[in-house]
This record gives C-alpha cells, structure tokens and sequence, in this order.
C-alpha cells in the first residue's frame, strides 16, 4: 500500500538534495509533486489543497537545522503534516460501558464489513480477552447471514442467529438480549452495505443507531476509494455520528489517499485498517507509522507488536532455554521458527513493514514467495521424530522417502539440510556469552537496518 | 443480444437520477459551474478542473481534457461557458464512444464461457445474478459456476441468485478448487446443451501474484475443454474506486486478458470518472452498469447518457 505515493515523493525529495537551502523555487517544485502524488493516491482534493498550504507554510518559516539538508528538512515537514492530518495519535476502541458494549458496523456495498466485524472479533478475544457475540442485521444481500455465521465459527465468536425474513430493527433487539443472557462483552452488530444518498436504507440504520446506543460507532471504507471517500464519511458521519473509522483492504497496491480524506473530512480517527486476506489480518491503525510508510520509511514498529502477539512465547522460552543449555537447535525447532514466521502473516507481510521495501521493483517484490517456507515445513512433516532430532541420520535411501512422502526432489531435501546447519551455526554463536550483541553488531552493517528514507 | 438501442422508457431519468443524487453535496456537478453564459476566464478553467478531479478522472485525464479545452479558448473556439459546456461533452463523449459495444453471446460455442473477475467487494457475484436474468429472459439457456470457493457463503450467495432466476448452480464445497468447479461446470453444460456459462471467481487484490496466477490457472483449465474458452473475461469495477481501477484493469488483462468491463454501484454518489483514463490506456467495451440492487438494476452503457449525467444541472 502506498507505494506509489512513496516513490513519488522519494523521487521529489532525490531532486531537492544537494541545494543549498530550501528556496520559494525549489519547493514549489516539491510540492506540485506532492500535489500530483496525493492526488493520484486518491486524497480528496479539498484535503489536497490544506495539506499543501500548511506544507508550504511551515516549509517556508523552516530553519534548516544544522543536522539535516534541505531534502530531509522537508521530509520531516511533510511527514509531520501528514501524522497531523491523520491524526496525532491512535485511538483504540472506547468499550468501557456495560455490557454488552456494542460495536456497529456501518458502510457502503463491499467496503468489506462482514469480514471486518470477524477479524474485530478475533482481535478483541484474543487481544483484549473479550467474550464476544457477533449478529447480522443484513436482510437484503443473499447469503449475507450465511457468510457472517461459517466466519464467526472460524473465529469461535457467539454466533446469534438472524433470518432474511426479519426486521433489522427485531434483530438487534433480540440481540442485545441475547448477548446480555450469554455474558458477552461486546456484540458486534454486522449491517447491509448502503449508499448515502439512499435515505430509507439511511434511516434504517439511523433507528438501528439509536435503539442500540451503540458504544462506537465504525465507518468501514476500501482502501481503494476515490474522490468519493470524502462525500461518503460526510455523509455517514452526518446520519449517525461515527466514533471511528476502519480502512479496509489496505494491503492492496499504491493507494490508501481515502485514509487522509476520511480523517481530514470527519475528524473521526481511523482505528484499525485491514491488511489481507487471513482472518488475523487487521491491524491497530497509527498514523505516525503510516506517514512514515508513506514516505518509504518503513514500519518497523507494528512488525515488533505483531511479533509480540502472535509468536508463541512459551514455545520461544523453551527453545531459548534449550539452546542456552548448550542442546542443539534440531528441526523440530526448525519447524516452529518456520510456523512462527507464518503466524505472522508470512514472509511478505514482513517484509512490506521493513524500511525501503516500497522502493523495490514491484516485479521483485512479487518474487518473495511464501510458498518456499510452507514446502519446508511439508518436507520437516514427513520425516520420522528420530530424523528431526538428529538430521545426520538422514541417509540417501531417507530423502528419497522424504522426497516421495513431501512430494519434492531430493535437491529441495539437501538444501532444507543445509540452511538447517546454518541456523545450528547460528545458533550456537548466540548461545555463548556475549554472542547476541556482538550478531547485532553484524546486522548493524546492513544497508536499510537504521532509519532515514531508505536512500 | 441487442440491447443497444434499447432505450426504456424511464432509464435515462433514472441513471441521472443515480449519478444526480450528489448534488447540493460536497462536490458541486461540473454542470453548476458552467450555469449560464459568463465569460471564460482562468477561475472559470480552474474550476472546471477541480470538478474533473473530483469525479476521479484522474491527473492525466483531466490534464488532457483541460488543454484541449484552453487551446480552443485561446483560438476564441469558445467565446462562454455555455460553449465550453458542450465543448466538454462533445470532448468527453468522443472520449467513451469507442467503448460503447453491446455483449454478445458468442452463437458458434456450446457454451459461451464468461468469467467475472475483480478485488473483493466489486460486485461480481451480484452482477452474474443480474447478468442471468437479462441473458435467459433474452432467450439463452444460461448456468453459473460458484467459482468463488474461498469467501465464506459466496457459494450461497450465487445459489440464492440461481433459485431466484431457476437456473442451475454447479458448486462445490467453500475451499474446493475453484478451477475444478469452473471445469465442471463447462464440461456438464456441454453435455447439456447450454447457451452461456456464467463463472464467479473469488475477488483478489490485483497486487498478490499468488492470487493473480490461481485465476490464470483457472483459464487454462478451461481452455483444455474448449481452446475458444473463455470467451468474454469481464472485469468488474466498483464506480467508487478511484485511480486504482487504472491498476486494477492492467494487472487483471496481464493475468486473464480482460475483454470488457462493468461498472458497479454508479447509483451512488461516485461517479466512475476514472473510466475516461481506462478508455485512454486500455480501452475495452463497457458492457454493462449496476445501478441499483434490483434483478432488472444493470442495463447497458451509454456514453452519451453516461456524460449527460455527469454534466447535468437539474
């Protein structure tokens, strides 16, 4: 997401280097690319032209300190606007009422509501150790109850029953007495998607709005939205006072501009922002980390609290026990260090965070392939327990079953065994006194390991 | 089919309505702008510029348009807004005409194989519904392939459709291979006899390579039944999306080969301008526009009604 609007601006900023001082002339040439750029990431247009005066204004005023050259002073202008208008800091969700605390979902056809309220679900069970009830007030779209029961199940979230036949205002009155039967915390209540200039389906929700009180109020909107993202969130925040925005398919291509306009236009901030396909895939929204995406700089921040999450801890103690009592790191752990990797999203969800990722060629960026990993945990899957403890075991004859039994080729097998020794390498470095720092050390050298914009 | 020249009663007035609702909104309709016979000057140019951006025509476009615009102002071609309204039209008009071309049921293949693609939430699966019932009321023995086997109840959500228009389903549990179901499908309509074959596919993000090439696969399955097949792959655009939509059609033609797209959803407040910079780089049919939820709610483009709306002050 926001590649392009990355690039763009890298490029801009490329140009502005080297000059002595930030001048009238040279910034305006910045910022009619800024201009430009925002515009075709979608940015609302009346948005556009505050965010470039108040660029151009404090960019003027800007004493270029002694640290920085013109190009990275206007950077940090640019950056600092950009936090502003999305908001200075992220808001979680407010569910400090009595239960249940219900959460509305509100948006236009596909925003991607459905998907939204089970990803809320996960993240408020398995974060915030919420009981959580969810329930579809969707009368209108085929199946919609349907899709909102089978997601509900995968994310063992109360499922409270609603039928096509039934009034959306009956259904979340049942509800609401069913989550407070049940003891849930919270009640998510799904509706159908609606146009904003549709004013019967708008009432509709509006006297949803007002029996259920709820305690947010969540504008769902596609990242890829256009100029129309503005009259949208205006015309929603009008009709039932939002508490909050969630920006849904961010993990798209280049675009996410409807995340400025949406703030700057209804003051509300965005909360989370989705960011796949898997259910686990949504993501506490923080503007200082998405200004610094936008600018190439990376996310390294949301990578660490993810990491945090998702990785087992109790599996990672007990490896890193293991090993500091001198055992080996045998493919047993190899596995899991894989499956870690995977919980969070795999590979390239990782990778998108990293600074100066948004510069690689798109090509080779479509080439960091998570398949690899998921065929060496299917190789690992097939050997005995005794060939995962001790790999030397693993004669010829053993990798033509395990290629049979994994369905690989030998070659696949003996480069799985040779990035294990790496790692048992590795490893042992770490193990011994002193030998974490000095691998951090190491790691210092590489090039995009410490801020800046990836130049 | 030809459905081209028919014009209901009633549809005219309705689409305007659709794209007219905004009014009075945030974004003032170029055609206030242009209200009565003022003098051209730069605010006036400026403005009509700020209107082309805000319907998301996009920058180039909308650059284009503007001096097309200007150079026929500076020659004193236009002399007031009232001509520069009308020169905008005819410009924007000329713009869409060429992909202005009715879908046509291929008659020479048993079945006519139509696959929807497009990112999640486009409108695909509600667009086969609509598109089903046009297609047999005009005659044609239609089927649909729930090729969308990964949402949870897309393969409901398509049945419902079928049961509503009592045509056949052919579907597999949610997970299955979506090429297996769409090569089933076909393979059971040409045992059958069927005229068209309409296969859903699950919406994907047009940057994940991995998804991309599940649908490239779900083509070349089905060309090993028929080498014609598919015949038509449409491209589903939501009127929302913004310029996107220009990333959407060029990786989606790279997997697939689009041959034409529909626009969903134009009933609302956004208008699709971003569909004159797709005419401009990858100019294919715009068969249909969703303008509602009703079954009866997609009807066919018209450039001239298209720009008419856009432009009008009621």
């Amino acid at each position: 997401m926001f590649e392009s609007l990355s690039d763009r601006l890298t490029q801009t900023f490329r140009g502005i280097t080297g000059k002595a001082r930030l001048s009238e002339e040279n910034i305006s040439e910045a910022l009619r690319d800024v201009r430009v750029a925002l515009l075709e990431a979608d940015v609302a247009l009346p948005v556009v032209k505050d965010f470039i005066e108040q660029v151009k204004t404090r960019a003027m005023g800007q004493v270029v300190s002694a640290a920085l050259n013109p190009g990275e002073e206007f950077v940090k202008v640019v950056q600092e606007e950009l936090i502003h208008v999305m908001g200075d800091s992220n808001d979680g969700l407010n569910l400090q009422v009595a239960p249940p605390a219900v959460i509305l979902m509100a948006g236009l056809q596909g925003a991607g509501k459905t998907t939204t309220v089970a990803k809320l679900a996960k993240l408020l069970k398995e974060r915030d150790r919420k009981k959580v009830a969810v329930v579809s007030a969707d009368v209108y779209r085929p199946a919609a109850i349907k899709q909102l029961q089978t997601l509900a199940k995968e994310v063992d979230a109360l499922f409270i029953e609603s039928s096509a036949d039934e009034k959306p205002i009956d259904i979340a009155k049942r509800a609401v007495q069913t989550a407070k039967t049940q003891f849930a915390d919270v009640l998510i209540v799904d509706t159908a998607g609606r146009l904003a200039v549709d004013e019967a389906m708008m009432g509709e929700i509006r006297s949803l709005h007002d029996f259920l009180k709820p305690a947010e109020t969540l504008f769902v909107v596609d990242a890829m939205t256009g100029q129309d993202a503005a009259n949208t969130a205006k015309a929603f925040n009008d009709a039932l006072a939002l508490t909050g925005v969630i920006l849904a398919k961010a993990d798209g291509d280049a675009r996410g501009g409807a995340a400025l306009s949406v703030r700057a236009i209804t003051g509300k901030p965005i909360k989370f922002m989705g960011m796949g396909e898997k259910i686990e895939a949504l993501e506490a929204f923080y503007p200082d980390r998405l200004a610094s995406r936008i600018l190439g700089m990376g996310d390294v921040l949301s990578l660490i609290e993810e990491a945090e999450r998702k990785v087992d801890k109790k599996k990672a103690q007990r490896l890193a026990k293991k090993i500091s009592r001198g055992k080996k790191f045998d493919l047993e752990d190899f596995r899991d260090q894989l499956e870690q990797m995977s919980n969070m999203g795999g590979i390239s969800s990782m990778l998108d965070k990293l600074p100066g990722m948004g510069q690689l060629p798109p090509a080779a960026q479509a080439q960091i392939d998570d398949g690899a990993f998921k065929k060496m945990a299917v190789i690992i899957d097939s050997m005995t327990i005794q060939e995962r403890q001790f790999p030397d075991l693993i004669s010829g004859s053993r990798k033509k079953r395990i290629a049979l039994g994994s369905g690989t080729g030998i070659p696949e097998i003996n480069r799985l065994l040779k990035q294990h020794k790496q790692m048992q390498k590795m490893m042992k470095k770490v193990s011994k006194k002193g030998g974490m720092q000095r691998m951090m050390r190491g790691m210092q050298g590489l090039p995009g390991m410490k801020g800046g914009p990836g130049r | 089919m030809s459905d081209e020249s028919e014009s209901k009663p009633g549809l005219w007035g309705r689409f305007k309505k659709g794209l007219g609702k905004t009014r009075g909104q945030l974004a003032e309709g170029v055609g206030n702008l242009l209200l009565g016979e003022r003098e051209i000057d730069d605010s006036v140019l400026e403005d009509l510029e700020t209107s082309l951006l805000l319907t998301d025509v996009g920058v180039d476009a909308t650059t284009q348009v503007m001096q097309e615009l200007s150079q026929r102002v500076q020659r004193k071609e236009l002399n007031n807004t009232r001509a520069l309204h009308s020169a905008l039209g005819g410009l924007l008009k000329d713009m869409l005409a060429p992909l202005a071309m009715p879908l046509s049921v291929a008659v020479d293949a048993k079945p006519c194989v139509i696959f929807f693609v497009g990112v999640n939430g486009a409108g695909k699966t509600t667009t086969i519904g609509k598109l089903a019932n046009r297609l047999r009321n005009d005659g044609n023995e239609v089927m649909l392939a729930a090729g969308d086997t990964f949402r949870a109840a897309a393969v409901e959500q398509l049945q419902t459709w079928g049961e509503r228009n009592n045509i056949p389903v052919v579907a597999q549990h949610q997970g299955a291979d979506s090429a297996s179901v769409v090569f089933d499908a076909v393979q059971s309509a040409q045992s059958r006899g069927v005229d068209v074959i309409l296969a859903d596919t699950a919406g994907r993000l047009q940057a994940k390579a991995n998804l991309m090439e599940e649908l490239s696969k779900i083509k070349r399955v089905v060309s090993r039944l028929d080498a014609q097949a598919p015949h038509e792959v449409i491209l589903v655009l939501d009127a929302g999306i913004g310029q996107n939509a220009i990333s959407q059609a060029k990786e989606f033609d790279a997997a697939v080969g689009v041959t034409g797209y529909v626009i969903t959803k134009l009933d609302g407040s956004a208008k699709a301008g971003v569909i004159f910079a797709i005419a401009q780089q990858l100019p294919k049919p715009v068969y249909y526009v969703g303008i509602g939820e009703k079954i009866d709610d997609l009807q066919p483009f018209e450039p001239q009604v298209f720009v008419d709306a856009l432009l009008a002050n009621d």
